[in-house]
């Protein structure tokens, strides 16, 4: 029993370094991987415009039910001046980096990590290896970097488009003055939640795409199953991976981030 | 799918999300303060409950400024509180500073009332006069047990 | 062909590689001369594909020595190694996001620092030379199983390498596309002049095809020589594999023509 916990424990251990190490990797072949941009751009589509509906779709209706929820609580207490405060305030602290990166993980790295399976098992990934040229810079690091780069942008929309339908619900539906919403939102938001917003959204797009990377770049690792088990098996443990790491991540930023 | 149409996709989100970003760095993240030049001034209070780095500070209900930081002061155990002021605004010697509560439950800010010195307060300077936080819990006591005039002695809370 | 016909390109000694305690290669020796094809023949499980693996520098050799052109092939030696050689997988191991001339174009634009159109001429040169250029906007998966072989050996010769590894090359083929698999291979091996290292398991296709031909069992090689050599070797182990080869013949040929109707046209 105590062996079998040592065992677990070092292999988590040994499972986290070498996924620092991969994510390392990725980005120091990024400095010597040739034609970078293009790749970039086309990892830019895949995990931005391809994503931008759904986190449009779900970002209204988070907004929506921010502002109804939120208004039937403060109108026992009178303060439904306070809702704009209550809907940005929930969105930009929490709500929207989460809420962004959970379905930018399930549309994008989900795809990422079947693709980078698939690629390992028809062997195009030890084809890249054998010409020379570094899996890593051509495949991961890309992804990385547009990670970076669309994961704010995700997070900032998401937020815009959540404000919007707090509004809607709040002062459209239930008659909150937009006024009073809008100068509420203004006046609750500072600087700081702004950062940890964006700080949050950063990385969390580092961490989730380099996990799905991570797990597709090694589905022939699964010593359960091969082939196509081998690639969905890959896809599963990266969506879930993923998943827990945004909550935990996220838990700990915020008790980081103790605001004085 | 073509190249451009591609790209075309990519600039479109791109600037979708710039203008998204811009829109929470610019108007939401900086307050109204931004660009304007300010100073720094102390407040002393006996109890700053609920005020933290970032609490606004207003004026006749206007916005002119931030909390910076809220300390203890260990010679007399009382709260300092450093308050980020636009520059424009130059307040009386004698203004008072009162811990306040938006709405029953929302956030304290801490409301400024000007005195009718001839004297301006100096960055840096100290607000003499202050008021500070409504022990909320008491209050609610009060209210509950409906002592709020006969508040001789309150009951604990069952 | 290049001048030196007696210049040895690519010389293994000893190679060794056990995955825990199962020994895979035991001592692998093998000389390869510049300009010929090479087959190395041997049942499934023999180590082939570790063997090439190895040589590859995809896995690392527990003992041993590789020397590519007279140089010992270490970290220092791998880039200009992986420079003048080249793959061609069992998979074919095409990027299926890619066009026909993208995946051509890819190993230029990622080990050269080629310009943009000189890249693009010699891609186009490659499909030309294999007779698909037609095909150059079509994705892998738009093109039929031959097809994509020919696309692979394009990407395979386009960076103009010395030797070029054919990993099973016609593995889940018909007899009659593996004769021309073969054919393809001998062809342009004497138009571009480079040498060929083949692995797989087809004897008689393999005999027609190559100059010299060995035999992996159990992580050796057990039999080294020209193909008539082989045909006429006495050597049991050599024996046993070429009547099960023949004997097995006609029922795997039936067999694989139930794998190629899947794999070739999908």
């Amino acid at each position: 029993m105590l062996r079998l916990l040592g065992a677990q424990s070092l292999h988590i251990v040994f499972g986290l370094g070498d996924f620092a190490l991969f994510t390392g990797r990725s980005f120091r072949a990024a400095t010597q991987s040739r034609r970078l941009f293009r790749r970039i751009i086309r990892a830019v589509y895949e995990q931005g415009a391809l994503c931008l509906p759904v986190i449009l779709i779900v970002g209204a209706f988070t907004g929506l039910v921010l502002g109804l929820q939120g208004y039937y609580v403060l109108n026992r207490f009178g303060s439904q001046g306070l809702l704009g405060a209550l809907v940005s305030l929930s969105l930009i602290r929490e709500m929207a980096p989460v809420l962004a990166a959970l379905m930018l993980v399930g549309q994008a790295g989900s795809a990422l990590a079947a693709e980078l399976g698939i690629q390992r098992n028809s062997e195009q990934i030890v084809a890249l290896e054998t010409m020379g040229a570094s899996s890593h810079g051509y495949l991961v690091a890309p992804r990385l970097i547009a990670a970076l780069l669309v994961f704010p942008l995700q997070t900032a929309l998401f937020v815009a488009v959540g404000l919007w339908g707090g509004s809607l619900s709040g002062s459209l539906l239930l008659g909150v003055e937009p006024g009073v919403y809008w100068s509420s939102v203004e006046q609750a938001v500072g600087a700081a939640d702004v950062r940890e917003c964006f700080l949050k959204a950063a990385i969390f797009g580092l961490l989730t795409i380099s996990l799905c990377a991570y797990h597709g770049f090694h589905a022939d690792r699964c010593k359960s199953a091969t082939g196509a088990r081998a690639v969905s098996a890959a896809t599963t443990r990266a969506v879930v991976h993923s998943s827990i790491i945004i909550l935990v991540a996220d838990y700990v930023i915020t008790s980081f981030l103790v605001r004085s | 799918m073509k190249k451009t149409t591609l790209e075309l996709y990519v600039g479109i989100f791109v600037l979708m999300g710039i203008a998204a970003v811009a829109y929470l760095t610019l108007k939401l993240g900086s307050g109204s303060l931004v660009g304007g030049e300010t100073y720094l001034v102390e407040a002393r209070f006996t109890n700053a409950g609920g005020l933290h780095g970032g609490s606004s500070v207003l004026l006749a209900g206007v916005t002119v400024g931030r909390v910076e930081a809220v300390r203890m002061d260990p010679a007399d155990y009382s709260a300092i509180a450093t308050l980020r002021i636009a520059k424009v605004l130059r307040l009386p010697t004698d203004s008072m500073a009162s811990i306040k509560t938006t709405g029953l439950i929302g956030d304290k800010y801490v409301a400024l009332s000007p005195g009718a010195e001839e004297a301006y307060l100096d960055p840096g300077a100290r607000i003499t006069m202050t008021e500070s936080a409504v022990d909320l819990e008491s209050l609610i006591g009060k209210m509950a047990f409906g002592s709020v005039d006969t508040d001789k002695d309150p009951k604990p809370a069952p | 062909m290049s001048a030196g016909q007696t210049d040895l390109l690519l010389e293994v000694e000893g190679l060794r590689k056990s995955f825990g305690d199962h020994v895979v290669l035991a001592g692998v020796g093998l000389a390869v001369r510049r300009g010929s094809v090479c087959t190395v023949l041997g049942p499934s499980g023999a180590g082939k594909s570790v063997f090439l693996k190895c040589l590859g520098g995809v896995e690392q050799p527990d003992a041993g020595t590789i020397r590519f052109d007279g140089r010992l092939l270490n970290a220092a030696a791998r880039a200009d190694f992986q420079r003048r050689s080249s793959f061609l997988f069992q998979s074919n191991a095409l990027f299926d996001s890619l066009t026909a001339l993208e995946n051509v174009a890819l190993p230029l634009e990622q080990t050269t620092g080629l310009p943009d159109h000189e890249i693009r001429e010699r891609s186009l040169e490659a499909l030309r030379q294999l007779e698909i250029e037609n095909f150059r906007d079509r994705y892998p998966s738009q093109l039929s199983g031959g097809m994509q072989k020919r696309l692979a050996l394009a990407r395979a010769i386009v960076t103009r390498p010395e030797l070029v590894f054919f990993d099973e090359p016609t593995a889940g083929l018909d007899p009659l596309r593996r004769n021309a698999v073969f054919a393809m291979i001998a062809k342009y091996q004497r138009q571009f002049g480079f040498t060929a290292l083949v692995v797989t398991h087809d004897v008689v296709e393999a005999l027609i095809a190559s100059d010299r031909v060995a035999l992996l069992d159990r992580g050796r090689i057990c039999f080294e020589g020209t193909p008539a050599e082989f045909s006429a070797s006495t050597n049991s182990v050599v024996r046993g594999f070429r009547d099960s080869a023949e004997a097995l013949g006609s029922s795997l040929a039936a067999i694989r023509r139930g794998e190629s109707i899947q794999s070739d046209d999908a």
